[in-house]
């Protein structure tokens, strides 16, 4: 033997220059950059280092005003007019300049984010430029998505997006807009707005007509002034159950449709003849992929008592393999904290299961000094009444609960008012049908957990919202039907 | 250590199912880790310590067993400071040569036994055949299982066999192949697994190197997953290993990323760990030349046995 010395991985360290991450960044409006009326900027930190990366400028309620009326007159002047053939072309060529650009954009999604570049280089980004691919391919073939219909386009869409998936989000939500013929107005959650900035500049270099696709940036409040905004058609928004309850107070009575994407409590099921191993890796994707910051995290675990034992101490020992830090480090599993707030918002939940009496187990790696980071974690003794399996905790915590039969967990998996997503993993083929048909989600998986496809609807029931985004089903939010 | 020949207890055959996609999906995951500078040559001197140097040719002679086994203690002698292979594996009539040879050094000599590849005989000749290898001096026994009577439903049969060719063993340790090109799917892979490892096995095997597709990294990770629950249940350690197809140095470091994260560190042992390979010693000393002397050297460098 040549040395007993223990094997470890080398430093990856992915080099921040691609990013090319400019010190100011102003608002797109009308296809140019232009300065906030407010003079106002605020600063986008790296959440794994603390550092600052770039100022934003915050937008006032007369930037956005301009951002609308340049929405709107690029759709009367431009958009509404241009054959179907020729907006494919556009959004396909904006999916080609985000494929040439890849690594830049991953690069800034995981400096401003957190999340590893593992998963930004393979699958935020790549994932990104397939919904334009896809949705380009729609733009001209609405009779055929929608027969004997006439499917005409709306006018001025406001979209909000969260902080999780910045680029793909933006990407889920302009597409579709753009598809089918309609201009955006989109503002970015504001602890990343980077990437959403990057795309505005594709746009640009994709020579859109001008004030198609606007983006404006800042706080809450502005998105607020987008949603209450009288020119707006359509509000399409990510984001957490309490603003979307907000916005849909907002929009109430006018003639704005709406399609709200919010938080969720996945159920992801295992039963005793479920592909143990592979089950695993499901459960440990489903909850720890983008450091759980996903709003179709499989939080909720319920296992069949029959396996219970033996597959919670498997997911233990995974657990205590997963590699986490630097996500610029392409060995990095689990990431950084999207911000100090979400991180603090965790570990207060983290107490409260504690308090509930729940046990708790949590990865023993290190965690850098500097930057927002939690451990992977996960609680076992959990019971249908505590607040750890009723409320989103939108990070790296597990919650594990039993059950004995099909009925029990059916009724489980329902009780809860976020209904997004769920798992179930099983040998049965007759079984999958039986719980899918029986489960108030979105998104069932079965036998794997968080696979995305542009051509596969998402969306939520119940607190988890309504309307559907991707495939087919997601052209719908932006047209309204008119007599052939 | 002396052997209590098992009786076949239908249970083993209760494991949970294999779903292919989640284990490619794993597998590729254990291809991205980074490894290079120091890693990479920590990873090299251990896939070369971890390799039984194979020859198993019909024009297998003396004259070719004793230039491997001369390979085997000076892989590249221009490099100062590098292991030796853990193993030469021969066929039986080539065991006392390749012992002879051997000599004085630490490397083991495992002989394959029981009608290797196919394994189409008698249990009587098998054991004799596996008596042979060892009266010569086989350290250890490369056997493989009656791939017909697994496909046949006959468990109990092949269970029976490999406790019977174990006993036959006495110290050598045995290394059962499952030839899992010929298993079908990966749930048939899990169930041979069990079944090997319940009747004594002590390495269980991926491919005797004639059937493609011999290893993969799927495959074997479905291995090493029924040894680590044989571990979590019984505390008893068994060994692994990958035969046939791995012959670039890049595809043995990433084998032994998943033996880290499969098994952990404790498995990264020539103990526990081999690769069956007869080309991959080369490609190795190639890399482990490259990162010595700063460049690649010409294949020529490197002998041929």
């Amino acid at each position: 033997m040549a040395t007993k010395k223990k094997w470890e991985y080398s430093p990856a360290p992915e080099s921040k220059q691609p990013a090319a991450i400019a010190s100011r960044y102003e608002l797109f409006i009308n296809g140019k950059w232009v300065k906030p009326t407010s003079s106002n900027y605020f600063s986008s930190i790296n959440p794994a280092t603390e550092e600052k990366l770039s100022e934003i400028a915050t937008a006032s309620e007369a930037d956005v005003n301009k951002a609308v009326q340049a929405s709107r007159q690029a759709y009367e002047k431009y958009w509404k007019k241009m054959a179907p053939a020729e907006r494919a072309k556009y959004i396909f060529r904006i999916a080609r300049i985000m494929q040439e650009r890849a690594r830049e954009l991953a690069v800034t999604e995981t400096l401003d984010g957190g999340k590893p570049i593992r998963e930004s280089r393979d699958f935020d980004i790549p994932t990104a430029a397939n919904h334009f691919f896809y949705y380009a391919g729609w733009a001209d073939k609405l009779d055929f998505a929608f027969p004997n219909k006439k499917a005409n386009s709306l006018g001025v869409a406001g979209q909000i997006t969260p902080w999780n998936f910045p680029l793909l989000l933006a990407a889920w939500k302009i597409a579709p807009a753009l598809a089918t013929g309609n201009t955006v107005v989109l503002k970015p959650a504001e602890t990343t707005s980077l990437t959403t900035l990057k795309l505005a500049a594709i746009i640009q270099e994709a020579d859109l007509p001008p004030g198609v696709v606007n983006v404006i940036t800042g706080a809450g409040q502005t998105g607020a002034w987008l949603t209450q905004h009288k020119d707006i058609d359509k509000i399409a928004f990510t984001g957490s159950t309490e603003v979307g309850r907000i916005i849909q107070r907002t929009l109430a009575g006018s003639h704005k449709k709406l399609t709200l994407e919010l938080g969720g409590k996945g159920a992801n099921i295992i039963f005793e003849d479920a592909p143990i191993d592979q089950a695993v890796e499901g459960v440990i994707n489903g909850i720890f992929f983008n450091q759980g910051h996903v709003c179709c995290a499989g939080s909720r675990l319920y296992v069949q008592e029959s396996i219970a034992k033996k597959f919670v101490q498997k997911l233990k020992d995974r657990i205590s393999t997963l590699l986490v830090g630097d996500p610029m480090d392409k060995n990095t599993d689990v990431g950084a904290i999207n911000s100090a707030q979400q991180l603090k918002t965790i570990q207060a939940y983290i107490k409260i299961g504690k308090a509930e009496g729940a046990d708790f187990f949590e990865s023993d790696c290190t965690l850098p000094q500097k930057g927002f980071f939690c451990r992977p974690s996960l609680f076992t003794n959990v019971a249908q009444s505590n607040r750890i399996a009723q409320e989103e905790i939108f990070g790296p915590v597990l919650c594990i609960l039993t059950f004995r039969t099909d009925d029990e967990v059916i009724e489980k998996a329902n009780n809860s008012p976020y209904g997004l997503s769920a798992g179930i993993w099983t040998d049965k083929g007759s079984r999958i049908f039986n719980i899918s048909k029986q489960i108030r989600a979105g998104v069932i998986w079965a036998n794997t957990y968080n696979l995305f496809d542009p051509t596969s609807p998402f969306g939520g029931y119940k607190e988890s919202g309504f309307g559907r985004e991707g495939g087919l089903q997601g052209l719908q939010p932006y047209v309204q039907f008119v007599k052939p | 250590m002396t052997f209590k020949k098992p009786v076949f207890n239908a249970q083993i055959l209760n494991h949970p199912p294999v779903e292919q996609t989640g284990v490619e999906e794993r597998t590729v995951r254990f291809t991205k880790r980074s490894i290079k500078g120091p890693s990479k040559m920590q990873g090299l001197l251990m896939v070369l310590s971890m390799i039984d140097l194979t020859t198993l040719e019909g024009k297998d002679t003396p004259g070719k067993v004793n230039q491997l086994c001369t390979k085997a203690v000076h892989l590249h002698d221009q490099v100062p400071g590098l292991p030796t292979v853990a193993a030469i594996c021969v066929y039986p009539s080539m065991v006392s040569i390749a012992k002879k040879a051997l000599k004085g050094s630490s490397i083991k000599v495992a002989s394959v036994a029981t009608a290797f590849p196919s394994g189409q005989t008698s249990l009587r000749i098998k054991l004799a055949d596996t008596r042979l290898a060892v009266e010569d001096g086989a350290d250890e026994v490369d056997m493989v299982i009656s791939r017909g009577k697994f496909l046949a439903g006959e468990y109990a049969y092949v269970f029976d066999e490999i406790a019977s060719v174990k006993e036959v063993c006495g110290t050598a340790r045995l290394k059962v192949i499952l030839e899992t090109g010929e298993l079908g799917t990966l749930d048939q892979v899990r169930k041979a697994s069990s079944i090997a490892i319940a009747a004594g096995a002590d390495f269980i095997k991926t491919s005797t190197g004639k059937i493609q597709p011999a290893a993969t990294l799927p495959v074997t990770l479905v291995m090493l997953e029924t040894i680590r629950d044989h571990y979590h249940k019984t505390g008893k350690k068994v060994g692994m290993k990958p035969a046939g197809g791995i012959s670039k140095s890049k595809l043995a470091l990433h084998y032994l990323v998943m033996v880290k994260e499969t098994l952990g560190d404790v498995w990264l042992d020539k103990h526990w760990f081999r690769f069956g390979a007869s080309s991959l010693a080369n490609d190795v000393l190639m890399q482990v030349a490259k990162e010595t002397m700063g460049n690649y050297q010409s294949p020529a460098y490197f002998s041929i046995d």
